[in-house]
């Protein structure tokens, strides 16, 4: 498992083509093209994760692990077929037609802006780890506007979310405030935020200004229409006004890391904290100021789940496992706001292609989440992907992003 | 340059007066909202029985009788002159303690006053309260074994639950100590898992530590649907029964509470003091501290860094694996889909609370545990505090004591950090 020295490998990172970029792309990411060459890697994460998962598959396939024993071959062909019905059904549910392109987007939108939130703050060196929490109290800010005021749709859904970015913005702020004023590390803060968070929830619907009347479980009023996001594809398509919003979000956090002066203070500071300090930068400030943001689009991405999703009633499980994924798709997206995009919607496909993955092949859903784990560890840990597919480090490369709790 | 010397000097509060002054404020509400909700305005004169023996115990219906609003204002002086000490003047090495003393106390007006003109099964609570423990503080402790080396543990929570899950199955198909083993042997793969990662590659400890959570969730919910749900007689893992201590669990109360337990508590209070002896009083333990606190100089004296902190790890992956296996077999025999919900995080709550030491994190884990344990009696008892508050307590003790505003938890000096040789 060492670095491969092979030289036989042509290494396509260096391939001409990819070095001469076109220039509206430089212009659009602000000079840095780096990201481009790295893309080798995450599409070999990606790949390498994806034959892992088709492994487990393979091994978790009962009736072809018998038939193993007696008919060695017979056993093999049923576990590929096994694997590429699945297979191809994850491909066909996210790809294979309107609805499945639509469903993509659908579960896409959510992700986008809570990747957003863990690359931004990545990027000024914070590891916001409470997406969770924050999308859970700024879901709930909205879901108050849109149950307690009675407003037209056209000022209702913008005061929603409104709420929704200075609920985020707030519950992250905690975490800032704390780190610069006490230096509690904000992984623990923001872990701890995140279930305090959940059970505030709880509680808060089992009062009456959310629950349901008439109910014992913690379950929202039903959202009047004025406060439910839109379908813009028409009644037959999951996708709603939250797309175009998130889509908007990865050209604000482009403009602001990159053509801003606020956003070069968050990269400096995550560059090197101590520089920035000297070079006359309110350090304490602007941990603060990037917490909010980041917790501003979970907020967001919060009341994308508690106002744009059929039902439209609120129970306290609706930030799902996003908080968690946010983690993967900000490592995947490599911290870049269009990185997160396409990461976003690849894990969207992976996620709607799941569901017809589950209904084709009976693979669990839960499949896509070890994928997404392997994901991770082979976009933190790039050594294992080169020692797997034989392919060269380049010159330099950094992985840590975050620094201990210690003193 | 000479008038400096006729500017007053400015006498600031150190940290520690200014703690125990916030400590004083907080004794001083506390005893004011005693005195005035648990005293004044409880309806009529009643009374909280407090069962302190089991039905089952040798020594039956030993009782304890409090009048509630007495025992409120009696709680109220108690708080007022704890928080008048802290006021006056700094004692403070024991700000802490008193805090402890006083947070004592008004629990113990609390629970008069949520069971008065009601009978409360005290013996009861504080018995789930040891259980209830147990996942905590095993988790707490594998969570101080990682960091004392050095490498940031958040996986707890997936190691616990992935051990729960080998527990089961191997339990399920051949017996009570397989699935120990199996959930020793998975526990402990995951933490070479995480070394590995951590050493290795140099992955950033905390992603690495995501990835074990959201792996262990993802795989044990993949394994129990696929596989699981087929074979059914594989998810009833059969349950360790209580070993009774002669004569001593026949003491009211602290019998119960200790001492008529299955082997897992007794076997988690022996490690508490294994791992103190072994990271305070031993090589082992001075060299393992001294790759958390300052790889560099450890490695400068000949002492392998990466070696003891895969030794160290590995360990306490183990103990995590006694974590699951806790869970699996002696609370839950089937296995479900996210069956640990948090409890790992908590451990990772009662690690930083316990201060990085094992008898810290078994006060922490028997805090946590006695909330826990409140919160599921206090249902029963009916009383307007809704019971999501109390789950939250670890969390908020937790951000409370990293923030430093009452005694400040220090985690190991190069903790979280990769050691890379010179």
């Amino acid at each position: 498992m060492t670095e491969s020295n092979d030289t036989n490998h042509p290494n396509p990172e260096e391939s001409p083509t990819k070095r001469q970029l076109p220039n509206f792309l430089a212009r659009v990411t602000g000079g840095n093209t780096g990201w481009l060459r790295s893309l080798l890697i995450p599409t070999l994460a990606v790949l390498a994760a994806l034959i892992f998962g088709a492994l487990f598959i393979a091994l978790t396939d009962l009736e072809a692990l018998a038939l193993l024993k007696e008919d060695f071959r017979g056993g093999l062909s049923l576990m590929t077929d096994g694997v590429s019905v699945a297979y191809k059904a994850l491909f066909t549910g996210a790809f294979g037609s309107i609805y499945g392109l639509s469903e993509t987007l659908f579960a896409a939108t959510p992700l986008i802006l809570a990747g957003l939130s863990v690359a931004l703050g990545f990027r000024a060196g914070l590891f916001n780890i409470g997406v969770n929490g924050q999308m859970l109290i700024g879901g709930m800010a909205a879901v108050w506007v849109g149950l307690n005021i009675t407003l037209p749709g056209y000022l209702h859904i913008p005061l929603a979310l409104v709420a929704a970015v200075l609920g985020g913005a707030l519950w992250a702020g905690i975490a800032g405030l704390l780190k610069a004023k006490t230096g509690a590390h904000e992984v623990i803060t923001t872990i701890m935020l995140n279930f305090i968070a959940f059970f505030l929830i709880e509680y808060l619907l089992t009062t009456p200004a959310f629950q349901d009347p008439g109910r014992n479980n913690p379950i929202s009023e039903q959202l009047p229409l004025s406060a439910r996001l839109p379908d813009i594809f028409g009644g037959d398509y999951r996708v709603s006004l939250g797309l175009i919003i998130a889509v908007a979000a990865v050209f604000f956090v482009l403009w602001l890391l990159y053509k801003s002066s606020p956003g070069f203070e968050f990269r400096a500071v995550g560059f090197n904290p101590k520089a920035s300090r000297y070079a006359g930068m309110n350090v304490e400030k602007l941990l603060i100021l990037v917490m909010g943001v980041s917790g501003g689009l979970a907020g967001i991405a919060g009341a994308n789940q508690a106002l744009g999703l059929s039902p439209y009633m609120v129970t306290s499980g609706f930030a799902g496992t996003i908080g968690f994924d946010s983690i993967a798709l900000a490592l995947l997206g490599g911290s870049h706001p269009l990185g997160v995009l396409w990461a976003s919607i690849l894990f969207g496909a992976m996620k709607a292609g799941g569901r017809s993955m589950q209904a084709a092949a009976q693979i669990p859903l839960e499949l896509v989440t070890v994928i997404q784990a392997l994901v991770i560890v082979f976009i933190a840990a790039p050594e294992l992907v080169r020692a797997i597919f034989r392919v060269k480090p380049p010159e330099k490369e950094k992985t840590q992003l975050t620094k201990g709790w210690g003193g | 340059m000479t008038d400096t010397s006729t500017t007053p000097v400015k006498i600031r509060a150190t940290p520690e007066v200014r703690r125990a002054r916030i400590v004083g404020g907080i004794l001083l509400v506390l005893a004011a909202f005693v005195f005035w909700f648990f005293g004044l305005n409880v309806m009529g004169n009643l009374d909280a029985t407090f069962k302190i023996t089991l039905p089952t115990d040798k020594i039956k219906d030993v009782k304890m009788i409090l009048n509630t609003r007495t025992l409120a204002f009696v709680v109220a002086g108690v708080l007022a002159f704890l928080s008048g000490i802290q006021l006056r003047r700094s004692t403070e090495k024991r700000t802490n303690m008193a805090l402890a003393i006083g947070l004592f106390f008004f629990i113990f007006a609390f629970l008069a006053w949520a069971a008065a003109g009601k009978s409360f099964s005290l013996v009861g609570m504080l018995r789930s309260t040891v259980i209830l423990s147990v996942p905590i503080t095993l988790g707490a402790l594998s969570g101080i074994m990682c960091e004392r080396v050095a490498i940031v543990n958040i996986g707890i929570e997936g190691q616990l639950l992935a051990s729960a899950f080998a527990a089961t199955i191997l339990g399920s198909a051949f017996g009570l100590w397989a699935g120990v083993v199996g959930a020793l042997v998975v526990g402990a793969l995951l933490g070479a898992f995480l070394a590995w990662l951590a050493i290795r590659f140099q992955v950033d400890q905390i992603i690495a530590g995501v990835v074990i959570n959201i792996f262990a969730l993802g795989m044990t919910s993949f394994l129990a649907t696929r596989v699981l749900s087929k074979a059914q007689d594989l998810n009833s893992a059969p349950q360790f029964k209580a070993i009774k201590i002669p004569f001593l669990s026949d003491i009211p109360l602290l019998g119960s509470m200790f001492f008529n337990h299955n082997f897992f508590i007794y076997l988690m209070f022996l490690l508490v003091i294994i791992l103190h002896i072994g990271l305070f009083y031993t090589r082992w333990g001075l060299r393992s501290r001294s790759v958390g606190e300052h790889p560099r100089a450890a490695d400068t004296v000949g002492i392998n860094v990466f070696t003891t902190r895969y030794r160290n790890v590995i360990l306490g992956g183990l103990i995590a694996g006694l974590g699951g296996a806790f869970l699996s077999l002696t609370q839950i025999s089937r296995f479900e889909e996210n069956m640990t919900a948090g409890i790992g995080f908590i451990a990772l709550a009662a690690m930083i609370f316990g201060r990085w030491k094992p008898f810290g994190a078994l006060a922490a884990g028997l805090v946590f545990g006695f909330a826990r344990a409140l919160q599921q009696k206090l249902g029963i008892l009916a009383t307007p505090i809704p019971s999501e508050f109390l789950l939250m307590t670890p969390y908020l003790v937790t951000i409370i004591v990293v923030a430093g505003v009452v005694g400040r938890a220090r985690a190991p000096a190069a903790d979280g950090e990769p050691y890379v040789k010179e």
